[in-house]
């Protein structure tokens, strides 16, 4: 059974964490989680990147969710946003597409450009 | 939707909207009257009489991108498909409930799903607001409440990684021990 201590543990692990990353803004990655999204899988989409970022270490990236952008036949949309407000929107996620985005884009910064939703309306 | 849990992100969105500060999940398995009763509660903004009589018309939302809300009308459906039933009260300026019962031993009732995930990605969202968790069946019953964590957590924000994966991993034990034998899908 997880207990609080096991918390505790975890909590002042990261208090040593906390202080080293505190001025160093992370990238952003939005999962859209209205009720299209949900239906066409994002919730694996999202597990996924929360993942491989912990898998990586990778403590400065922020995952959340949005509600729908008004593209619901091109969900799961993932938008991924860096510290300068650049933003990249991915489009028909799934599991496998999030992990390499996490790999090619979030660690070495090259964009995925064919999961893009301008990859994906030039077909 | 493929389970339970994912109808309740959705659901849980609607009381994000409503710009609630404390949401309250509780689902209650009683094996006698063979029901599931699921409830979301708030205490945002409230809807007004007339909003919320048309509340589980498809083809309202107060959203201005596009004309359909289908959340609640899809929870709806998949209660009334089992024999339960849905029902939504509000209080303009007090909050929501919505509570949607299920029988459990029919063919059409969907399983749990991850409740664990469906709470993590509710409080990475929206870290501020409280989400409170409770579980109960004949056999067992569990509390969670992302309030109390975040006291323990002090100055170490709940979304950080390590922690959300033991919030998650804390709830679907949760989940086992108040749920195992009784929806009898929750076998892993």
């Amino acid at each position: 059974m997880k207990s609080l201590a096991e918390l505790e543990a975890i909590r002042n692990k990261a208090l040593g964490e906390v202080a080293m990353r505190a001025n160093k803004d992370g990238i952003r990655i939005v999962v859209g989680m209205a009720t299209c999204g949900i239906a066409a899988g994002a919730r694996p989409v999202m597990n996924v990147f929360l993942e491989e970022l912990k898998k990586r270490n990778l403590n400065n990236v922020n995952v959340t969710m949005t509600g729908c952008i008004g593209v619901c036949r091109l969900e799961p949309v993932v938008e991924v946003i860096d510290s300068e407000g650049n933003k990249v929107t991915y489009v028909k996620m799934d599991a496998e597409k999030a992990a390499r985005v996490v790999a090619e884009h979030i660690v070495n910064g090259r964009v995925c450009v064919d999961y893009t939703i301008g990859a994906e309306e030039n077909k | 939707m493929k389970d339970l849990s994912l109808h309740l992100i959705d659901i849980i969105q609607n009381s994000i909207s409503a710009k609630a500060k404390n949401i309250t999940i509780s689902l209650n398995a009683c094996t006698e009257s063979d029901n599931l009763k699921i409830e979301v509660a708030d205490n945002g903004v409230g809807m007004d009489e007339e909003l919320l009589s048309q509340v589980t018309n498809p083809f309202v939302t107060t959203r201005t991108t596009r004309k359909v809300g289908l959340g609640i009308s899809l929870l709806k459906a998949s209660a009334e498909s089992t024999g339960g039933s849905l029902a939504v009260t509000s209080v303009k300026g007090e909050g929501t409930t919505l509570v949607a019962d299920f029988k459990i031993k029919h063919i059409d009732r969907l399983p749990l799903g991850d409740i664990g995930e469906t709470m993590v990605s509710a409080i990475l969202t929206e870290p501020d607001i409280n989400f409170e968790l409770n579980l109960f069946s004949n056999k067992d019953s569990f509390k969670f409440s992302s309030f109390e964590i975040k006291d323990k957590l002090g100055e170490v924000p709940i979304t950080q990684l390590d922690i959300i994966t033991w919030i998650r991993e804390f709830i679907n034990e949760g989940v086992k021990i108040t749920f195992g034998g009784v929806l009898d899908e929750i076998i892993s």
